[in-house]
């Protein structure tokens, strides 16, 4: 069944190029509909796939379509690759973004642009089932700029903005900054193994083991430097700490981009990258280092943050900084398995959380600042439910699907038992309280207490229709069984059977074998300490309404510096931005205008017009002049060389 | 193939059809009108002609093909000879492919002495195929020189405003460059009494001989390019030439450049061009993130995507010097994909300078609302020039920038810079241009691309796609000659190769 194989990842496609060139024929309803049935064709194309691949264990290493590249060496196809991982990713992206598919039709009704936004939509998700099903680094590139393209035309999708236009540049150029390290990694790989391929590159990968290479002039290990050249596209798209600072302003685009970059396409990509890129990390100890390092600061800095923002999008947009950061902690402690696990529960809980988001931004006609909510929950029953039980997924209540895959990342933080470990684990626990608070925080703020909106706001408040509420209903299905599902097919086994091959793991890195047998506490810990972020949340926003206030007035300093998340952006600004704009008009007036020009043509040409101002006298004069200026600067250049070069 | 001088037809085809502009007398609107047909059916037909040659072609042998021979100053032993191999097809294929397009966009845009602005266009083509296609330096060097008389006369007659400074400017320039050009030549053919090309390719000139040479060549090939610091020139030639004249001027001028290091440069001075390659590097590495930077800062958008182009000629450069495949092959793919898209990028610009006369970024935003299908073309040819995968900027530039890599990992790591300042300059020129409220009054009623508009575009956009998604089409053609070249140039087959062999 090859044919279902394409269609799980060209169903995408198809339905955007109908949307994009035939939208606009086809109405607003129609070209929704069209491009949720090509969504919904690539999902159950999906499914199947997943079956067949995870559970008949009938891989197939490479669908070759066509040749892409190839120059000497340099090959690389247009090739599909569907081993157990990638399967379970198609699984993933198509069952969200068919979900958030069907949510727009209902939360976009009313704007002008449909057809478009369905477009980016679906080659949204398009672009990132390329980037699953890669069988080659480049193709894996393609892909990952094809969402980072994506991601800047949706985040940019209301243009009138300048607020929406500026996040989408940002999103665009932080994660190009990434994809420089990528590309850089990519050209080292192609230097050592001369190839691109993943399997070539994999089977080869242990000869390479202690090997080492030189680079702007350092003698470095060579998996090692390859890992964090790599690395560094991850940070980029996974939004890590450092490069994290487009993903929160990324909630310009409409709420089911939010959901979508979240949850499914995007910010996933770069745990996905370090998954698939298994056999390079595993012999590469210091790259997986610094991913579990950058993982677990980024979990613990995104989740300060997440605790002083107002604007509901914000909230839950620094979570997912802080989830990645997890999933990436994960990953750096060998446990693959179980960031990819994470990934799944956190791609349902996630969507829900933001779609949810979206529903209470639709009844409020569009207010997204939490201070200007509050006593919701009678109005939106149905939207306060789902929130509920998004949100006790995230904060890893027992038994929700965030439990689950969170509990097993710190255990096995924990059961690594390395310095970098432990690390993680501690900062681990501490964002995990910090998760619950917020979340409560959230919940409390919104839907609880007194409203604090205008009156005339709250006589509009009503639930959204069935085509909004239905998709965050099977989210919320998923949000609570996907972690038993994950567990139950044995996706965390200690043995990696279920994987089949398509994750290396080496026998000396058992985090996740150990993770089952940690002590007690170990277990427990998150669960207590999710139950007591609550309970302060609670405290702080139903029993002492004036709690926050005070405590932002004592810690005034931190409350700031939460508030403007670190500094980043101001930060990057002056060192970076600002910069380059002055720098350019330097190099442009002082270089080009005074120093080339003025010594070479221009300054000719004047000192010849001081001579004679007689056109004919003017060319013969110039033309000697400037003759002479240029031989004088080449023999000057060429003695310079031959004499310091020669040597 | 069945013996017709197919290159000879190809070059000269253009000047019977400028000869016929000639002779078109009468009332000025009809021999407008005639001048513009004749010019567009003439480039068509010539391009078809052209198109032969692909078709024709032997992808196994790097020898040069469709090759016409014939004594020419016969006392010197000066000949006659062309002929096409690899490296040079799509040249000359890019040159008769932008050719009816520059009639097209000058179709309404130029009403003033269109006669001689056609001729201008159709013996611009015959020179621009003749040094493609020429295999004896006296006729290469007629043919080089002579593109820069029409070039010179569509900027100094149908410019902008500081026309004839830049006229001049662009002249003296590229004439200076070509008086060494010339004389090196001289000195070739005393040393070794021939001007033929593929001859001189086996020749081998004594290594300090090599590096006075290599300079000449230099002092021509880099003003072409433009490298930097000779490349003052470019960005104020494009800000006055007509939209047509900037289209072929950064479409196929600038590869004169590129193609000359890898036709004499590289297999002929082989020693010199290995000692010369760190100051390539360095120039190269410069170009590409001072002129980046410049191009952050204008505010003129034909300034702006002239100071892109020479971003981009700094990956050619780099790639051509790699000496490996992927450097090569991907210099040459980046000068045919920036010969589309930096014409289709001056073009985008001249779309709006013919409705609104004004160049400056700072008169539009917000055309999106009145134009979309200018909007969604402008995005293509944008993301086109940034690289993005699947057009055709990306695969030049990653070859390009993989190639560097094995060479000299320092120069791929700040060549690699200006993949992201590509994209700062670009976007954020789209934003201002495009996106945002439209506030100038002027543009409320502006109007989108009409259809003789599109179909440039689409023709634009189909290579850039083919080339973006398809390269391997263009690529089994370079491969053999591009072999044959490292070898000639003493390069590592492949740079991995190398590096494995200096491990043992």
């Amino acid at each position: 069944m090859l044919t279902l194989y394409v269609a799980s990842v060209f169903g995408p496609l198809v339905g955007s190029v109908i949307a994009g060139f035939f939208g606009r024929a086809l109405g607003d309803r129609a070209t929704g509909v069209i491009a949720c049935m090509m969504l919904g064709v690539a999902m159950v194309a999906g499914w199947y796939v997943f079956y067949e691949v995870a559970f008949l264990g009938r891989s197939r290493e490479a669908v070759e379509l066509f040749t892409w590249i190839d120059s000497g060496a340099f090959e690389a196809s247009w090739a599909l690759r569907f081993d157990v991982l990638a399967a379970v990713m198609v699984f993933v992206v198509t069952t969200a973004s068919f979900l958030i598919h069907v949510y727009s039709i209902g939360y976009m009704a009313h704007d002008p642009g449909v057809p478009r936004f369905f477009a980016y939509l679906s080659l949204f998700t398009f672009m990132m089932l390329m980037l699953v099903t890669a069988d080659n680094f480049v193709q894996m590139y393609f892909g990952w700029e094809g969402v980072g393209l994506c991601s800047y035309l949706l985040i940019g999708f209301w243009y009138k903005r300048p607020s929406a236009n500026a996040a989408a540049i940002k999103a665009f150029i932080v994660n190009r900054v990434g994809d420089f390290g990528f590309a850089l990694g990519i050209f080292g790989v192609f230097l050592v193994f001369n190839a691109v391929a993943f399997d070539t590159v994999f089977a080869a990968a242990p000869d390479y083991a202690g090997a080492s290479i030189e680079f702007l002039g350092f003698r470095i290990d060579t998996l090692t430097l390859i890992c964090l050249l790599l690395f560094m596209g991850a940070m980029g798209k996974s939004a890590q700490f450092i490069l994290h600072t487009w993903l929160p302003d990324a909630m310009e685009g409409p709420t089911p981009v939010s959901a979508l970059i979240h949850a499914a396409t995007m910010v996933t990509a770069g745990v996905f990258m370090v998954v698939r890129l298994s056999p390079l990390f595993e012999y590469a100890p210091v790259a997986l280092a610094v991913v579990a390092v950058i993982g677990a600061t980024t979990a613990f800095f995104a989740a300060t943050v997440a605790l002083c923002q107002t604007d509901i999008k914000r909230v839950i947009a620094y979570s997912t900084c802080s989830q990645l950061g997890y999933m990436f902690f994960a990953a750096g402690v060998s446990a693959y398995s179980v960031a990819i696990f994470h990934l799944m529960t956190h791609a349902f809980f996630k969507a829900l959380l933001f779609l949810a988001a979206g529903s209470v931004i639709h009844a409020m006609s569009d207010e997204q600042d939490m201070r200007k909510m509050g006593g919701l929950w009678k109005r939106i029953p149905l939207t306060y439910g789902v929130m509920w039980v998004g949100s006790l997924a995230l904060a890893g209540v027992p038994f929700f699907s965030g439990y689950f895959s969170k509990d097993l990342i710190l255990e096995s933080a924990f059961a690594a038992d390395s310095a970098v470990g432990d690390y993680a684990f501690w900062l681990g626990i501490a964002a995990a309280v910090m998760t619950a608070f917020y979340s409560g925080r959230l919940l409390f703020m919104t839907f609880h207490g007194a409203s604090r909106a205008s009156d005339e706001v709250m006589a509009r408040v009503h639930e959204s229709p069935k085509v909004m509420t239905i998709p965050l209903v099977l989210l919320a299905v998923g949000a609570i069984f996907s972690g038993v599902f994950g567990v139950s097919i044995g996706m965390v086994d200690a043995d990696g059977a279920f994987w089949n091959g398509s994750i290396l793991v080496l026998s000396g890195h058992d985090a996740l074998a150990k993770a089952h047998e940690v002590p007690g506490w170990v277990k427990l810990l998150p669960v207590v300490m999710a139950g007591v972020g609550i309970t302060v949340a609670l405290v702080m926003y139903i029993v002492l309404p004036s709690l926050p206030a005070l405590v932002a007035a004592r810690l005034r300093p931190v409350y700031l510096f939460l508030l403007n998340k670190w500094y980043f952006d101001e930060l990057y600004d002056a060192v970076f931005v600002r910069p380059a704009h002055y720098i350019g008009r330097g190099f442009w007036k002082a270089g080009d205008g005074a120093l080339i020009d003025g010594v070479g043509p221009d300054g000719v040409a004047a000192a010849a017009l001081g001579i004679a101002r007689r056109a004919s006298r003017l060319q013969t004069g110039y033309l000697y002049h400037y003759a002479f200026a240029m031989l004088i600067g080449v023999a000057a250049l060429v003695t310079w060389y031959l004499l310091a070069g020669g040597a | 193939m069945i013996g017709l001088p197919i290159l000879s037809l190809t070059i000269f085809l253009p000047l019977v059809g400028a000869v016929l502009i000639f002779l078109i007398r009468g009332e000025p609107e009809i021999v407008a009108r005639n001048a513009r047909n004749v010019a567009l059916w003439t480039s068509l037909f010539t391009f078809a002609l052209s198109l032969l040659l692909w078709v024709g072609f032997d992808t196994t042998t790097a020898d040069f093909q469709f090759a016409e021979q014939a004594p020419w100053i016969a006392g010197y032993n000066i000949n006659y000879h062309l002929g096409v191999d690899g490296i040079s097809l799509f040249f000359i294929l890019l040159t008769t492919f932008l050719t009816p397009l520059c009639v097209l966009v000058s179709w309404q845009a130029i009403t003033d002495r269109v006669k001689e602005y056609m001729i201008a266009f159709l013996v611009m083509e015959t020179m621009m195929v003749g040094v493609f296609s020429a295999l004896d330096f006296v006729l290469f060097y007629l043919f080089f020189e002579g593109t820069l008389i029409p070039m010179f006369l569509i900027i100094g007659v149908w410019g902008g405003p500081r026309r004839v400074y830049s006229a001049f400017k662009f002249f003296l320039f590229t004439l200076l460059g070509s008086v060494l050009f010339l004389l090196a030549i001289l000195t070739i053919y005393f040393h070794t009494g021939t001007t033929d090309i593929p001859t001189l390719m086996g020749a081998d000139f004594p290594v300090e001989m090599q590096r006075w040479l290599w300079l000449a060549f230099f002092a021509s090939f880099a003003v072409k390019v433009p490298m930097w610091p000779v490349h003052t020139w470019l960005p104020d030639a494009h800000v006055e030439a007509p939209t047509a004249g900037s289209m072929v001027l950064a479409g196929v001028l600038l590869k004169f450049g590129g193609y000359g290091f890898l036709r004499f440069s590289l297999p002929m001075l082989p020693e010199a061009t290995a000692f010369f390659t760190p100051m390539i590097y360095t120039l190269s590495v410069v170009a590409i993130i001072y002129t980046s930077l410049v191009a952050l800062a204008q505010e003129d958008m034909k300034k702006l995507i002239a100071y892109s182009s020479v971003a981009h000629m700094g990956f050619v450069t780099i790639g051509i010097f790699t000496l490996n495949t992927q450097g090569i092959e991907g210099a040459i793919l980046v000068m045919l994909s920036h010969g589309v898209v930096s014409a289709a990028l001056f073009f985008t610009v001249g779309v709006l300078y013919d409705r609104m006369h004004s160049r400056l970024i700072a008169s539009y935003g917000g055309l999106v609302h009145r134009m979309p299908v200018y909007a969604f073309m402008f995005m293509l040819f944008m993301l086109a020039s940034v690289g993005l995968p699947g057009t055709s900027g990306f695969v030049g530039e990653f070859l390009t920038l993989a190639g560097a890599y094995q060479a000299n990992t320092l120069v791929a790591a700040l060549a690699t810079t200006g993949v992201i300042l590509g994209a700062a300059y670009m976007l954020w020129l789209y934003r201002r241009v495009v996106f945002g409220e439209l506030t100038n009054e002027q543009l409320k009623d502006i109007l989108d691309l009409n259809p003789r508009e599109v179909a440039i575009y689409a023709s634009m956009a189909v290579v850039v796609m083919v080339l973006g998604i398809y390269p391997e089409a263009f690529l089994s053609v370079i491969r053999v000659s591009v072999e044959n070249l490292i070898v000639q140039a003493g390069g590592g087959l492949d740079g991995a190769l190398t590096v494995a062999l200096a491990a043992e």
